[in-house]
Order: C-alpha cells, then structure tokens, then sequence
C-alpha cells in the first residue's frame, strides 16, 4: 500500500496452518507497517484469534512465513521468540489473566519475566501503577480478577498489554460480550494507548463500529476523550487497515472507504450494523 | 482402522514430547521453588489423611483376610510378615498413588486445563515464561519428593492397622512375635521395588494430569473431560507399571 514506510512490522506470506486437517488459516499473506492500525473483522471461528497467535509465534504455520519486526519467526529457535514477544503486548479474548495472582502481579508479570526488557525490579511497581492509572484501575493492586467484573478485567489486560510500552499491541475481541457503553469505554482506552505512544495496534472484532473508532477518531488527552479526527478523512482512511476473515481466507484488505465499497455480501455483513 | 488408532498414537506421542521437554528443563534454570514448595504441600499433606485412613485400613483387612488360612495352617504367627511383605511390595505403592491420582491427577488436569480454555498458557508464554518450566516441571519435582514419603507413611499405618487386627482384635499373635516378624521377613528387594515404585508412579501421575490439561479444548465442558481422562489414564497405568515392576524385582 503504502512504499515508504520501511520495513513491515509484521508480515504474513502465504501462511497456512491446519487443526487436524482442516484449514484455520488458508493461505494468508499481508503486510502491516509501523504506526497504521489494523482491523480484523470476520465471524466466529473464522481464524482471527489463530492469526494473532499465528503473529507471536504461538502457534506455528504449517506452511508459509511470518515476519517479526523484520525476523522470520517460523525459522528461529523458542529463545529468540521469546525476546521478540517482549516487544509486542496482546490481549486475549479470555482475557488469560492469571486468577491465581494479584491484579498488581498480573500487571507487573511480563516486567518481571521478560529478561530482554532487563526492567529494574524497583521500576516494577512504579510502571504497573501508571500502567492501571491509564486504565483508571489504580485502586485495584490487590484485588484478584475473579473479584472484577467483565469490563474491568478487560482493562487489566488493556494495562498488561501496554506495561512494557510494546510498539505492536494485538488486541483479540476487546469488546466481546460487554455491553455497549463498556464497550466504549474499552475502545477509548485502546485509542488512548495507540495515541499517546503512537504503537501499532491491530485489534480483532466482529463490530464494525469499533474499526470506524479506530479509523477515524483519536485520543484527546486534554479532554480524556477520543475525538473525530481533521474532516479530510483521507488521513485516517490511509492509516488504518481493514481485513476481513472468512473460514481461514482473507478475503478482504484494504481501507475503510474500500470496504465499504466492497460488493461482497460477506464482507457487506460486517458493514451494515453501522447504517442503521 | 488405521483412522481409529491415529487418535490414541498421536497423543502418545505428544505425551513423550512432552515427557521429554520436562525432562530436558528439570536441571535447567529457572527452578521456581515455590511452586514446588507449593505443590508439594497440597500434594502431600492433602493427601495425608486419606492416605493414612486407606493404609491403616488396608492393613486391617489383610490380616483379617489372611487371618483363617493362616489358622488352617497353624501359621498364625506370621502374620506380621505377610501384612509387612504386601505391604511394602505392592498395597502401599499402589493404594497411595491411586489415591494420589485420584486427588492430584485430576486436580492438576483441571488446574492446567482451566489455565488452558482461558488463555493463560497462551498469556504465560507470550508473556515470557514457559509452561513447561513454570507449570509442568514444579508438579513434577513435587510428586517425585512427596508420593514415596506418602508411600512410606502408608505402610507404617498400615503395618500398625494389621496389628490392630492380628493383636488386640483377634489375638493371633503376640505384639513382640508381629513386629518382630514384619521388620524382619522385609529384604532390600522389598524395600527397594517399595520405593522405586512410587517413584515411577508419581512420574506419571504428574505428566499424565499436566499433559491433559495442557492438551484440554472445547471450554468448561473440556475440563471436565481432561480431567476424567486423567485419572482413569493415570490410574490404569499405574496397574500396568507396578506389574513390569515387579516383574523385574522377581527375576532379580
Ligand atoms: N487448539 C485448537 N485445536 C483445534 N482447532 C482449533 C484450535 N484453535 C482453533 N481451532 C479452530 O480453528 C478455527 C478458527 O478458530 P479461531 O481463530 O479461534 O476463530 P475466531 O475467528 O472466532 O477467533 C475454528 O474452526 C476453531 O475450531
Ligand atoms: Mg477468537
């Protein structure tokens, strides 16, 4: 798209990737460079949450080649991926925050564990507290996430995602089963992480109107508010990336106007709910 | 045929992969020891009461049992032999890791499974640890410490709930003839075979409830599932080892 950015910071080239000989991925390639944001829309069971895992190196492709901050991750040793994940913050759909630990200590687990931050143990508690600050839960530290409600747990794991100040952030379903003005919320605070340290963020969803979010507002951190961005539009549609997944295939990528343009009534589905 | 018997080779497979990572990481650092300090406090001295309830009265049954052949032969007096010999052999090390099994196998399978289906192996690993070394290896190193002292605390109860029996109970023999009987009739292979057993047991106990719980999809409803099929899969093994044990003990 665009040829001027340098290297991608993540790259897929023909990745595919099979659970007892059927296809979770199929054949996947695309491109995402530093700083766009990037929107991953597409049913349940379509492949989003194994394309993210597919990114980190979680799980491993069957065929085809994934790039991390220019390193093929299908072809280097566990020990170097673990160094590369230190650079990128993901939050689950389950959430996977460890309910056996303190809200603080799940904050604080990657600052702790992962050794390529070399992150001073008396930082710690420092950058988890501003960590939650921003997603207004400093009050939490010593609570457990089973004593949280849906909403808020969703913000730890906003917060732990970000602790390190990765500049990739992957955010898988962030506004799953929450009601719309949580929802909202949640959307604010991704747009706020995005904004104020300028990371990568790709965020997988089945609303619409969370990619329109993210392509077309930003955080005002003078209001605490996210704002629509300069009237041109153009701007914003150039900087974020929509893909659309069905059944494995990427069946859709480029801008927002292009989706929308799309005739596609698969790709269509994803569009409507905002029309009405 | 060959589709019917993909399923259980595949998983064996995986199971010795994972067999071998842990082993592999046993001697490799990070070690954390709390979480084997942990384990090994829910595992051992959770288990002590059933294990000592199940070992006394495993104990009381056999000489009870034995107590009319014995009479048939005129052999009363050894009885403190026989209950000490099963003991050490085969009813403590087996008796003590079903029980294990059931408590420990499952537990771990649910634990780990649970940790599964909401992500927090996933967030673990992208987060810097690995399961294998944090979850894994502590279960592990734990069991291996804990089931042979739980072994050894099974048959001392169970020697004495024999006594009970054989004493006090029925007055087959004297206390001084019982125990003197039980210590002495006990050889090294006896002692050995009743220590190296609970040793292997415990082994698979841990790998077996790790290893489902890793393997666990499908939600809650999967846990359920990792977790029967650890016990029964544990447990089943632990039959089939302790006859190749003892097997080899007998040819020695
Ligand atoms: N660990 C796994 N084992 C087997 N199948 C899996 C596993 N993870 C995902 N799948 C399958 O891969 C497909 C894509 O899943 P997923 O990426 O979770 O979908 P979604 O788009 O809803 O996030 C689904 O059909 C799912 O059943
Ligand atoms: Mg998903």
């Amino acid at each position: 798209m665009t040829g001027d950015r340098g290297e991608p910071i993540l790259r897929f080239e023909h990745v595919s990737l099979f659970f007892d000989e059927q296809p979770a991925l199929d054949d996947v390639s695309f491109a995402l460079f530093p700083g766009a944001s990037c929107v991953i829309l597409g049913a349940a069971g379509s492949g989003k949450t194994v394309l993210l895992k597919t990114a980190i190196g979680l799980v491993k492709p069957d065929r085809g080649h994934v790039w991390l901050f220019g390193r093929d991750i299908t072809a280097i040793p566990e020990s170097e991926l673990v160094d590369l994940r230190s650079r990128v913050g993901i939050l689950f759909q389950e959430g996977g925050l460890f309910d056996s630990l303190t809200i603080e200590e799940n904050v604080a687990y990657p600052l702790l564990n992962q050794r390529a931050l070399r992150c001073p143990r008396d930082q710690v508690r420092a950058r988890v507290e501003a960590a939650l600050a921003r997603v207004e839960l400093e009050h939490t530290l010593e609570k457990y996430p089973s004593e949280l409600s849906g909403g808020m747990r969703r913000r730890v794991g906003i917060a732990r995602a970000n602790v390190t100040e990765p500049p990739l952030v992957l955010y898988d379903s962030p506004t799953a089963g929450l009601d719309p003005i949580t929802a909202h919320t949640i959307m604010t605070l991704i747009l706020k992480e995005r904004d104020t340290k300028n990371t990568t963020t790709v965020i997988v969803t089945h609303r619409y109107q969370d990619g329109h979010l993210l392509a077309n507002f930003r955080y005002n951190p003078a209001t605490n508010r996210i704002e629509p961005l300069a009237h041109d539009g153009r701007h914003a549609a150039s900087d974020t990336k929509f893909l659309v997944m069905r059944e494995g295939r990427l069946v859709f990528e480029g801008s927002q106007a292009e989706l929308e343009a799309s005739a596609d009534p698969y790709v269509q589905k994803f569009v409507k709910p905002l029309r009405n | 045929m060959l589709d019917l018997l993909k399923p259980p080779i595949l998983a064996f497979q995986e199971f010795f992969l994972l067999t071998g990572r842990t082993f592999r990481n046993l001697f490799r650092k990070p070690h954390y020891v709390d979480d084997i300090t942990i384990q090994m406090d829910i595992i051992g001295v959770g288990s002590l009461p059933i294990v000592m309830l199940t070992g006394f009265f495993a104990g009381a049954v056999m000489a009870l049992q034995m107590s009319r052949a014995l009479n048939q032969y005129g052999a009363t007096d050894q009885v403190g032999q026989i209950v000490s010999i099963t003991l050490a052999r085969e009813m403590g090390p087996v008796l003590t890791a079903l029980l294990v099994a059931g408590r420990n196998a499952s537990g771990m399978a649910s634990e780990l499974g649970s940790m599964k289906v909401t992500e927090q192996i996933d967030a673990m690993r992208a987060l810097g640890t690995d399961p294998v070394q944090k979850l894994v290896k502590p279960r592990l190193v734990a069991t291996a410490i804990v089931l042979p002292l739980l072994t050894i605390i099974a048959d001392f109860v169970g020697m004495f709930g024999g006594w009970v029996v054989a004493c006090p109970m029925l007055n087959l023999t004297t206390s001084s003839q019982y125990w003197s009987m039980a210590w002495r009739s006990l050889e090294y292979n006896d002692i050995a075979q009743g220590l190296i057993k609970p040793f292997v047991f415990a082994i698979v106990i841990a790998l077996v409830g790790c290893f489902y719980g890793l393997r666990t999809t499908g939600g809650t409803q999967g846990v359920g599932l990792a977790t029967t099929k650890a016990v029964v899969v544990a447990s089943v093994w632990v039959f089939v080892l302790t006859f190749f044990i003892g097997k080899f003990f007998v040819s020695l």
